[in-house]
């Protein structure tokens, strides 16, 4: 479980890379094959020269907006924290910057119950950016429950991708 | 909005009974096990005013057929013409076309522009009228007229009353799954008049009733911050309920209306408040670590069941309304939750997900005689009927294709999908319209 969301979210970013900022994020995850190997370090940000450091989609492509959950859990999983540590480091480097974290949870709770789970993930992802040094005054929460899938199947592909938890600038980030 | 208004404030007159009988009636229906043979009833159309006599025994053939309870007859079979309801019918050509009730109505337009309903409902064996009725209402008026002669005969024949003049608010859903659109909307019990409460530029979930119908509370997303609102369908006005620092979500009022039940997230932690709406304090009543959330009052006020996965899984767990004597009552398979009382007072109704399954079930407010209900194995969200003899939910259809509205018997039988426009979820059923 573990590995295939870490398998899926790198396959995710590598995409998005080969293919360029532009491409829609959710068929690169649904299209690409998860790789065999387990993913490298992640290396330094290549970027491209569309791109402005410190932007909302700097964050996003380069650093890495998402993290997955396993069911119905809400702790940082060992393989996101590398992601969350390079999240953090981009906050420090960029402190004008203000975030919010979104919690998502699969279609498998009911409504009330996943609007608290998405509540629960969102604050784990804040406390680990917390822990890291991220001021708490700069991150906001939010859950969306089960009411905002970026995958649709019933199966544990989606599943696995809906249970997120997002990093969005809500603002003082480059344009 | 405004017509709506006009329309929920002109309550129609009803008049005492212009010939009663109470005879003793052999006409019944019981409707405590569910019935698998539902009674022969002829309705025809009502005399009168062509039109409005045929739209208003339309309706009421509807509202009796989807209970269940009845099956009314094809006119075209009909050997007896109805030209006058006040004398008494030919029983023998009714009997021969297997009807055991008749309804025989009239519509009359008045000097003063009102429409005037009178009906009758005979018991065909018994050969004698059950009940006999008027009414006064404005032209635009007649569906409520049609559902609340439905309720008359439910009431005079099950010894229940019935639900029929009664509405639904839910959420109308529009758009593919990953960008839904989610707004508030309003309808008759039988799908008519749908009206759009919101305008979709945010997102709403799981409104409830107020005891009066007049008043709506709900979540919204309103400014990317999720908390509950109140709706007042009188006014068009909607508030924020309290000045909360974190979401609020999963609202239901007390019965007798003056408190508000809600969950509270803080710091990823969510537990159940009440607020009282007159003083606007809050209590709170939950605070373990675990998830407490959908509360829901017990008829009489004093008690509130809730779900909470303080023991290591979702389950149902009932209070008193202090947040005193908190108690698991959900022991059975899998996870149990959205408990919501009967307004009876006998029965919760829940959400079971287990095997990937979510099904509606009941159970005793004990947590025995655990029933499943609903067939749809992705059922959610239950609300009762008024006379707790009938229940809605939301079923999703899966692969992002959307939510229904259906409704089923306590009993589990007679499921069926409600008409709404377009799909829809998360229904909340009216009390009976005062």
């Amino acid at each position: 479980m573990i590995r295939f969301s870490t398998s899926l979210k790198f396959a995710a970013l590598s995409a998005v890379l080969v293919l360029g900022a532009c491409t829609h994020k959710q068929e690169a995850v649904t299209t690409a094959p998860p790789p065999a190997a387990p993913a490298p370090p992640p290396a330094p940000a290549p970027v491209t020269s569309s791109i402005i450091p410190g932007s909302a989609e700097d964050l996003r492509v380069n650093v890495g907006d998402t993290v997955h959950f396993a069911y119905d859990q809400y702790n940082v999983e060992e393989s996101d924290k590398a992601l969350l540590g390079r999240q953090a480091a981009w906050l420090q480097r960029y402190p004008a910057v203000r975030v919010t974290i979104e919690g998502h949870a699969d279609e498998r709770g009911t409504r009330e119950y996943n609007l608290a789970l998405g509540a629960r993930r969102a604050n784990a992802v804040r406390e680990y950016l917390v822990s890291q040094g991220v001021s708490t005054g700069r991150i906001e929460t939010i859950s969306y429950g089960k009411e905002r899938p970026i995958c649709t199947s019933s199966d544990e592909g989606c599943w696995a991708q809906n249970r997120r938890g997002v990093t969005i600038v809500s603002g003082g980030a480059n344009s | 909005m405004k017509k709506f208004l006009i329309l929920v404030a002109a309550t129609a007159a009803l008049t005492a009974a212009a010939i009663f009988t109470p005879a003793l009636a052999q006409l019944r229906v019981d409707v405590t096990q569910g019935v698998s043979q539902p009674l022969p009833i002829a309705i025809p159309d009502f005399v009168g005013d062509p039109q409005a006599g045929a739209n208003i025994a339309g309706v009421v053939r509807a509202d009796l057929e989807r209970s269940g309870l009845f099956r009314p007859l094809d006119q075209k079979g009909f050997v007896e013409r109805i030209t006058n309801i006040n004398t008494v019918p030919t029983f023998g050509s009714w009997r021969s076309i297997t009807a055991q009730g008749l309804v025989t109505g009239q519509v009359t337009q008045q000097p003063d522009g009102r429409l005037r309903v009178d009906f009758r409902l005979w018991d065909v064996y018994g050969e004698s009228q059950m009940l006999g009725l008027q009414f006064f209402t404005t032209p635009e008026n007649w569906r409520r007229i049609a559902h609340m002669v439905s309720d008359a005969i439910y009431e005079r024949i099950t010894g229940e009353k019935g639900y029929f003049d009664t509405r639904i608010v839910f959420i109308s859903e529009t758009g593919p799954a990953v960008k839904r659109v989610k707004r508030l909307a309003i309808m008759d019990q039988d799908g008519a008049n749908p009206i759009f409460l919101t305008n979709g530029s945010y997102m709403v979930l799981t409104p409830r009733f107020n005891p009066t119908a007049q008043m709506i509370a709900y979540m919204s997303y309103i400014a990317a911050k999720p908390r509950v609102y109140l709706f007042d369908i009188e006014t068009g006005k909607q508030e924020v309920l309290g000045n909360f620092p974190n979401m609020t979500f999963s609202p239901r009022f007390s019965p007798d209306g003056n408190r508000v039940a809600l969950t509270l997230e803080t710091a990823g932690n969510s537990d159940i408040y009440v607020m009282d709406l007159r003083s606007r304090a809050i209590r709170r009543l939950t605070s373990d670590p675990g998830i407490d959330t959908a509360p829901s009052f017990s008829p009489d006020g004093r008690q509130i069941a809730f779900e909470s996965d303080r023991g290591g899984s979702q389950q149902i767990y009932v209070m008193n309304a202090d947040g005193s004597g908190q108690r698991r009552i959900s022991f059975g398979a899998g996870n149990n939750g959205t408990p919501v009382w009967s307004p009876r007072g006998d029965l919760l109704a829940f959400t079971k997900q287990q095997g990937g399954r979510f099904t509606i079930g009941v159970m005793r407010t004990d947590g025995s005689g655990e029933r499943l209900i609903s067939s749809g194995g992705r059922d959610e969200g239950p609300t009762w009927a008024p006379n707790g003899r009938v229940l809605m939910y939301s079923r999703s259809l899966g692969g992002g294709a959307g939510s229904q509205i259906w409704s089923v018997d306590v009993t589990g039988r007679n499921e069926r999908r409600v008409l709404t426009p377009g799909s829809a979820s998360d229904p909340a059923w009216s009390p009976l319209i005062q």
